[in-house]
């Protein structure tokens, strides 16, 4: 079970946690074809190392935020508001 | 009966005046306080105690900690077993009683046995080779009764189980010298430090020799500190430095009805250290496995831990220096080491043994005794340079060399490497948050291990950069201790009854990947998880493949370390706290009124109010039927509510659902159908505006959770620009809904005003107002079709209220109703109860809300998709009534709707099924491709093997102009 540091109460169990997938996708416009609108539903990079995620403390203050996660140490290298751009 | 027990100072851990009596396959025998069940088996001569998972071959006791793989026993408590406990780690109480496994009728005489006479027949890979055709089941129960370990129990025990999560600064895993003096040293510089140490007093190898300087470590970590578990097993590394641990209570026999068996600990901690030790390694020659042989080790413990000489005359086959260690002390002991046959050159060996002979390039050839260890044959080990030597002897010591404990060190992610010249693999580096030091580390020397230790946990206490391990101290061993020229059974795996020849037919069979090569021959499974076994495996494989054991590599190391009861993992999470169900606030209430409660989501709620004599369904029917006729009253409190406030809330909820909100006036009340983003209804709800800036609304009692959710996330994550707020209100509001012709005039006599009247209120409005000072919000809306009121109220109001109406329900020949009945009735009208209706592929164009899409102006979450190919598919599956034709069957909720008899493509399915008691005869909906266009047509229903001829009819079916709702 990793250990989460939410960036309004501190690290907490990841049972407390709901993980929303891949951070700062961009949905596209109504008018959108078919196809960028499935590749925004369906595809997703599986990176083997650093991933922008977006959870949220659901079992604590409710509130979502970003972090980057290294996807095969489990490491959690950035933790910042779900407003903010994506770090580097 | 060669087990005998040694006089004083031997036996530190027994006390000799208090004598425990306990049972062995029904025999009683003696054991001391402070022996372990092996311990006392073995001092009572015990050598047969079960036998082997596949070849039923005779088995004793090996060693003498976890790592034992073939002392299992199961422990027998009145009707409750506990299977496959290690006999090693059996504390003895007075009165335990144990069994043997795996053998039928008895131990001695083993019908199973003749799996060994036909052994030849069973190598790796014999079960998946020959029980093709026509398929494993039918041979599958015959096998699993013939192999397999201890039997589980049907009865449940008494065992209570716990868990505690700690933070620490500093774990450490393992209490030897190292151990401690990492804890200690730790400790002492600041360090909140926990050290865990599997067996009942810490100290470990050296502890149980009575080591001076390990008491005084001892002393030093607790005066600094250190909190020490005793009988508590570090099993696995997780993510983030979380450490599990098993606590072992204390084995309680028969009387104590509910006792607290084993603790499970949660620590996460800012550095670990591991200091598990090494376990020895077995030596390879045949007839291995026989009792009365036994790791040299674990000898020289049941010697000096408990006074139990395992035998009297020994031989010892060795591949390193320890060896020599262990027959000075079993000769001081007064035990008779017959000889020292040292597998090694003798340029190899860097110690002697006084008074020992030692025989160096020399193995065993051949084991004497059946089911006993009687004595051995000695040959060089190119297997004829030196005359073979027959020797009587009554116990074979194996000495193979040190296996490092790297398990922890390798679940954490750190590597290995192969140190040749000692045959172990050992950490490379550490692993992240993770020190190893003492032996797991592949630090032997005692002197550098506890300094090394030492400076560890300082360094870990202080931030300070972690020392290198001065990896080394441990002998010279060859990698393989196998005699190429004798023939025979060599066990490389006890416990899973794997032969070298299994390894070798797998090499043939171009097995190359270690895990292969142990799936395939299943060594270092079960419960020892091959902690004698894997080295010798893996070398093995390499002699057989060509290759390095470092290139070879070990099968990943998972958790658990050692096994885990599932009841330990489980905890308290059983029987009525494994789901905690949330409860009504006037649940005495509708007990007392004769609620038969069962669970809907996460409540417990009144399916109905059975009278004397009436089934469920009877009453479900009864219930529906009064609420048509005359009045019926809910307890409608589990229904999800939310407020939501702010300036842009109309807007945000025009997002939300499907639905326009921002045209409702005050008061007004919309339904809406709630998306995901691929366009699924994922719930559906009432919205009702207050105000200008406030809505009430209504979700259905199982999508509160995921509605809030999907709130906050699209408030948080995207429409970050919005000022809303969103509160979830479900727990502080009760609600009554009164429901049928006579609902107001329920309600006039509870003494709510005119304003309430079905002429002063619409359907579909909301008023705000009081009732006997109570402030109530009353929402005209109906899931029965009927006139209904649904009166939300602060929840601890919600009893009196029931009260008051309840009585006016009575003198009207009204009911109270509960889930059952309000699905027949809205199932009579046709309405969707999304989840039942609706799965995970449904669109609101499928239960008929087409138009609402198209005449929405604003965007919605969700639109996009409806747009997409599929979406708009004519042959979707569309709901639709369903009716019987002999209008007496009712058609089963799941039943497919097809041309032939399933297995084929079917057409649809039946969603909801009642007998409706208004009408008389049966109503369905399903979802039915083309649904809409299908009005009037026949279709089939197919049950279980059932056909049943039905008609695609229009919803609803009771008061199709609905001009009931209006009273
Ligand atoms: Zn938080």
């Amino acid at each position: 079970m990793m250990q989460i540091p939410c960036i309004y109460c501190g690290p907490r169990d990841e049972s407390e946690f709901v993980c929303g997938g891949t951070a700062h996708l961009t949905r596209p416009p109504l008018e959108s074809d078919d196809r960028q609108w499935a590749e925004y539903l369906f595809f997703r990079e599986n990176p083997k190392g650093a991933h922008l995620e977006r959870w949220r403390h659901a079992y604590g203050c409710g509130q979502w935020f970003n972090l980057e996660r290294d996807t095969v140490t489990h490491e959690i290298r950035a933790v910042y508001p779900i407003t903010q751009a994506a770090p580097r | 009966m060669s087990g005998t027990r040694l006089g004083e100072p031997y036996g530190r851990r027994i006390d000799r005046s208090r004598p425990i009596s306990f049972m062995f396959n029904g025999r009683v025998l003696a054991g001391l306080q402070g022996d372990t069940l092996a311990s006392a088996l073995l001092a009572n001569g015990v050598r047969l105690v079960g036998r082997s998972f596949k070849l039923h071959r005779p088995r004793g006791i090996f060693a003498a900690g976890i790592e034992e793989p073939t002392g299992i026993v199961d422990l027998v408590d009145g009707r409750h077993r506990t299977p496959d406990e290690r006999a090693t780690l059996v504390e003895l109480v007075d009165g335990l009683a144990a069994e043997s496994v795996n053998c039928w009728p008895s131990v001695g005489f083993d019908l199973g046995a003749v799996n060994g006479w036909f052994s030849p027949l069973l190598p790796a890979g014999f079960y998946y080779k020959t029980f093709k055709w026509p398929g494993w089941r039918p041979f599958e129960p015959a096998i699993r009764r013939m192999a397999g370990l201890g039997r589980a129990s049907l009865e449940r025990g008494g065992e209570v189980y716990e868990e505690i999560s700690e933070n620490v600064d500093l774990l450490v895993a393992g209490s030897g010298i190292a151990g401690l003096a990492a804890a200690a040293a730790a400790a002492e510089a600041g360090a909140r430090t926990v050290l865990l140490c599997a067996g009942r007093e810490p100290g470990g190898a050296l502890g149980w020799r009575g080591d001076a300087e390990v008491g005084d470590l001892l002393v030093r970590a607790r005066r600094a500190g250190v909190r020490i578990l005793t009988r508590t097993l570090a099993f696995g590394v997780y993510d983030h430095n979380l450490v599990c641990a098993s606590e072992r209570l204390a084995h309680v026999p028969a009387s104590a009805t509910r006792r607290l068996s084993e603790r499970l600990w949660k620590f996460r901690a800012r550095s670990i250290v591991a200091a598990q030790g090494a376990f020895e390694r077995p030596m390879l020659f045949p007839d291995n496995d026989r009792p009365g042989v036994m790791l040299a080790g674990a000898v020289d413990e049941y010697a000096h831990a408990y006074g139990v000489a395992c035998g009297r005359r020994v031989v010892i086959a060795a591949n390193c220096d320890s060896a020599y260690r262990v027959a000075e002390s079993l000769q001081a002991a007064g035990i008779e080491v017959v000889a020292l046959l040292d597998r090694r050159p003798s340029v190899d060996i860097g110690t002697h043994a006084a008074g020992v002979r030692a025989i160096a390039n020399t193995g065993i050839g051949k084991v004497i005794g059946a089911r006993s260890v009687r004595g051995c044959v000695a040959v060089p080990a190119d297997g004829h340079s030196a005359p073979r030597l027959r020797l009587e002897c009554d116990l074979i010591l194996v000495a193979g060399g040190h296996a490092p404990a790297v398990h922890l060190h390798s679940q954490a992610g750190g590597r290995l490497r192969w140190l040749a010249e000692s045959s172990m693999f050992v950490p490379d580096g550490n692993a992240r948050g993770l020190v190893s030091v003492g032996a797991c580390a592949g630090v032997f020397g005692r002197e550098a291990a506890a300094q090394h230790a030492a400076d560890v946990g300082r360094a870990l206490a202080l931030g300070f950069t972690v020392p290198a391990a001065p990896v080394g101290g441990a002998s010279r061993s060859l990698a393989s201790s196998r005699i190429a020229a004798v023939r025979g059974k060599q066990l490389v795996d006890l416990q899973n009854d794997v032969a070298v020849s299994d390894v070798e037919l797998a090499a043939r069979e171009n097995y190359r990947s270690v895990e292969h090569l142990k799936r395939y021959t299943t060594t270092g499974m079960a419960t020892d998880q091959g902690k004698t076994s894997n080295v010798n495996a893996l070398v093995l494989m390499g002699e057989f493949t060509h290759r390095e054991p470092a290139e070879v590599g070990t099968t990943r190391f998972r958790p658990p370390y050692s096994p885990v009861t599932f009841g330990a993992l489980i905890g308290r999470r059983v029987g009525a706290l494994y789901r905690p169900l949330k409860r009504l606030a006037a649940v005495e209430w509708h007990a007392r009124h004769g609620a038969l409660f069962e669970q809907f989501g996460n409540w417990s709620r009144p399916a109905a109010y059975p009278r004397s004599g009436e089934s469920l369904h009877q009453a479900a029917q009864r219930e529906a039927l009064t609420v048509r006729r005359t009045v019926g009253l809910f307890d409608g409190s589990p229904l999800g509510k939310l407020e939501v406030w702010g300036a842009d809330a109309a807007r945000f909820l025009d997002l939300m659902y499907l639905g326009t909100m921002s045209t409702l006036a005050p008061g007004q009340a919309r339904y809406g159908l709630l998306l995901n983003e691929n366009g699924v209804i994922v719930d559906d709800g009432i919205v009702a505006r207050v105000d200008e800036r406030r809505f009430w609304v209504n979700t259905t009692s199982a999508g509160i959770e995921r509605t809030a959710a999907a709130f906050e996330e699209w408030l948080q994550c995207e429409y970050t620009d919005l000022r809303v707020l969103v509160t979830p209100v479900t727990s502080r509001y009760g609600n009554a809904t009164i429901s049928g012709p006579k609902a107001f005039e329920v309600m006039a006599a509870a003494g709510f005003g005119a304003e309430f009247s079905p002429q002063a209120t619409r359907h579909m409005t909301l008023h705000d107002g009081h009732w006997r000072g109570v402030p109530v919000r009353v929402l005209r809306a109906s899931f029965t079709g009927e006139l209904s009121y649904e009166i939300n109220l602060p929840a601890g109001e919600t009893e009196q209220l029931l009260q008051a109406l309840a009585e006016g329900v009575e003198t009207r020949e009204g009911c109270l109703y509960g889930i059952e009945a309000l699905e027949i009735l809205r199932t009579e009208k046709g309405y969707l109860h999304v989840g039942t209706d609706t799965d995970g592929t449904t669109l609101p164009g499928d239960v008929g809300f087409a138009r609402g899409i198209d005449r929405k102006a604003a965007n919605f979450v969700g639109r996009r998709s409806l747009l997409r190919p599929a979406a708009r598919d004519p042959q979707r599956l569309r709901l639709v009534g369903l009716a019987p034709l002999d209008g007496r069957t009712l058609l089963p909720t799941g039943a497919q709707i097809a041309n032939a008899p399933p297995p084929t493509q079917t057409e649809g399915h039946v969603t909801s099924s009642y007998p409706s008691p208004s009408l008389g005869s049966p109503v369905a909906l399903a979802m039915l491709a083309r649904g809409g266009e299908r009005l009037g047509e026949q279709v089939t229903v197919h049950h279980l093997g059932r056909r049943i001829e039905a008609r695609v009819v229009s919803t609803p079916f009771v008061d199709p102009k609905g001009e009931r709702l209006h009273g």
